[in-house]
């Protein structure tokens, strides 16, 4: 399946209408101008989202930024207040337009009692064209614990359980909402293996993540939402050039004011005893520190994380 | 937006594909109930274990002959509230609902494999306590009998099928369980899924008629002429009818304000 194929109607009938090619980078879901609010609360403000055929697009944000809403929206699981939400050229609500369609949800837990082998199986005779459940078992990796009920797999088979189902249908379009959450390095490692497998097959993809790292190693293309709205969206190069940074913490007796003229400072705070220097390149910065404050003490250097990398994007440091 | 719109070719998926799924669904959805420990043994295991209790001791004054039919109605009862409400309840605090519904399987489906799996139940129930009534406890019913209370006993899962939505509804998931028992238990006491009403205290037996249980009980009972002398059967299908539209309607609008607000 590349980005360039056919989306095909199963059952076809042999209409001369289908199948047409579809030219690469067509929109297969987009929502536009979507407003939902849980009571008092907007999860998402005028918000619009566009994915086309063969890319992933990773959803960024911090919890509550929306992100789960968005896929919620696309699944056809809520309602929106106002605007549009379409995917494969239908209302997501429809539960027929969900055939090519497959989904990774954050839940709580599953049905304990059937074990993965009828999971899969069950899952399987929702689609009209699935794959095999040798192949499904194959790309979850879940050999050798087919025939384990659910509530023994570990965590992380329970997981990787739950991609499964998301797959069993052979999906054009997937949905992964935290795919990776609550995993442990080595199988979070495991999981964006997949995940590159089923974009390098042509799968469009959606994952929401908190994890900038992770965005930037599998996505295409990321949007940073934060509380309903779109902060930024951009190929995972230029959201970490806005995002870069340095973060310099030291105990020194030079002039904050002085600080702040230094090459590439865009910010200086006091810490308690303590400075905080936010720069574009620590290099140059912390040899001129140690130049000019020979006693300078407790040096650290660090990445802008997540946290600083959403203040710099909404501009919400600037006090 | 729509001339380079990618879209998926408008097409019917035949009566097939949702009988296949309603075959699996119901298939699976029966093995999570056995499997289910918490829920087979406790719906299955208390007639048979009451029937085996009062049922066989009372072998000789045809007590056991009230039991059957009682008891299959305790069964069906406990089955839709427990092995619909309760589960439904449960699936839908999990998330595992909207996996579901992230599917393309029709939410219809999902509802009628609880009910399968509940009147699987039922008949099998229906089924223990005749045979334990035959072998011991002094019990005489004609096959047509036992294919009667056999097919009250699934007809009436349906009302109790949609008292069981409105609990999905309305009960937490957490405190489920000794809500519905709070519910179910006195009910089936003062239907008479425990003892004929005439031996209830007095009040009980005013209440008796606005409980949908003992109409129920009595359209069972009914079965092998044990019914409350001048009921009218017509009537109580009637009622259940009504309960049923009572508590559909009432399911449906909980529902549907509750998916305006999602």
């Amino acid at each position: 399946m590349t980005a360039t194929a056919v989306i095909p109607g199963v059952g076809q009938t042999g209409g001369a209408a289908w199948p047409v090619p579809v030219p690469q980078m067509r929109t297969v879901a987009h929502l536009n101008e979507v407003t939902k609010r849980y009571g008092t609360v907007t999860a998402l403000d005028r918000f619009s989202l566009e994915l086309r055929a063969g890319e992933v697009v990773a959803l960024l944000g911090p919890n509550g930024a929306g992100k789960t809403t968005a896929v919620r929206l696309l699944l056809g699981l809520i309602a929106p207040a106002s605007g549009t939400a379409r995917v494969l050229g239908r209302d997501p609500r429809d539960s027929d337009a969900r055939t090519r369609i497959g989904a990774m949800l954050q839940i709580s837990r599953v049905p304990e009692m059937l074990r993965v082998r009828e999971h899969i199986d069950l899952f399987r005779s929702y689609y009209p064209q699935p794959l095999s459940a040798a192949e499904v078992v194959r790309l979850a990796r879940l050999e050798g614990i087919e025939d384990k009920l659910f509530g023994k797999l570990s965590g992380g088979q329970k997981q990787r359980t739950l991609f499964a189902l998301a797959l069993c249908g052979n999906p054009d379009l997937l949905f992964l909402d935290e795919p990776t959450v609550g995993l442990d390095i080595e199988s979070r490692r495991a999981m964006w293996e997949q995940i590159r497998a089923l974009s390098a097959a042509g799968k469009t993809i959606l994952l929401t993540t908190h994890y900038l790292e992770e965005a930037d190693l599998l996505a295409s293309r990321v949007m940073v939402i934060n509380k309903g709205r779109m902060v930024c969206e951009g190929t995972p190069a230029k959201i970490r050039q806005r995002v870069s940074g340095k973060r310099i913490r030291c105990i020194t007796r030079l002039d904050p004011a002085w600080l702040r003229t230094l090459p590439s400072v865009s910010q200086v705070e006091k810490d308690r005893e303590a400075v905080v220097i936010q720069a574009e390149q620590a290099e140059p910065v912390v040899r001129e520190l140690l130049n000019r404050d020979p006693e300078l003490t407790g040096l650290e250097i660090a990445s802008a994380g997540l946290e600083e990398a959403f203040l710099a994007l909404t501009g919400e440091d600037k006090k | 937006m729509a001339s380079n719109a990618i879209a998926i070719q408008p097409r019917v998926l035949g009566m097939g594909y949702y009988a296949r799924i309603f075959a699996k669904e119901a298939r699976y959805e029966f093995i999570r109930m056995l499997r289910t420990k918490a829920f087979s043994l406790s719906v299955i295991g208390m007639p048979v274990m009451f029937f085996l209790l009062f049922g066989v001791s009372n072998r000789s004054n045809g007590f056991g002959e009230y039991l059957v039919p009682s008891y299959s109605c305790m069964g069906v009862v406990s089955a839709c509230l427990f092995g619909i409400g309760m589960a439904i309840a449960l699936e839908r605090a999990q998330g595992w609902l909207e996996v579901k519904q992230a599917s393309p399987m029709p939410r219809i489906l999902y509802l009628g494999a609880k009910v399968m799996g509940c009147a699987a139940f039922s008949i099998i129930i229906v089924g223990l306590l005749v045979l334990l009534g035959v072998t011991l406890g002094g019990v005489t019913v004609t096959p047509l009998q036992v294919l009667e209370l056999s097919g009250v006993i699934v007809a009436g899962s349906v009302p109790f099928t949609a008292m069981a939505l409105l609990v999905a509804l309305l009960v937490p998931a957490n405190s489920g369980p000794g809500i519905i028992n709070l519910i179910y238990l006195p009910m089936s006491f003062a239907s008479g899924f425990w003892m004929p009403v005439k031996y209830l205290p007095h009040w009980l037996l005013v209440i008796a008629p606005a409980l949908p249980t003992y109409h129920l009980a009595q359209l069972a009972l009914g079965t092998f002429g044990l019914a409350q002398p001048g009921g009218s059967m017509v009537r109580h299908w009637e009622i259940l009818f009504g309960f049923t539209l009572l508590m559909l309607g009432a399911a449906w609008i909980i529902f549907t304000r509750m998916e305006a607000e999602a």
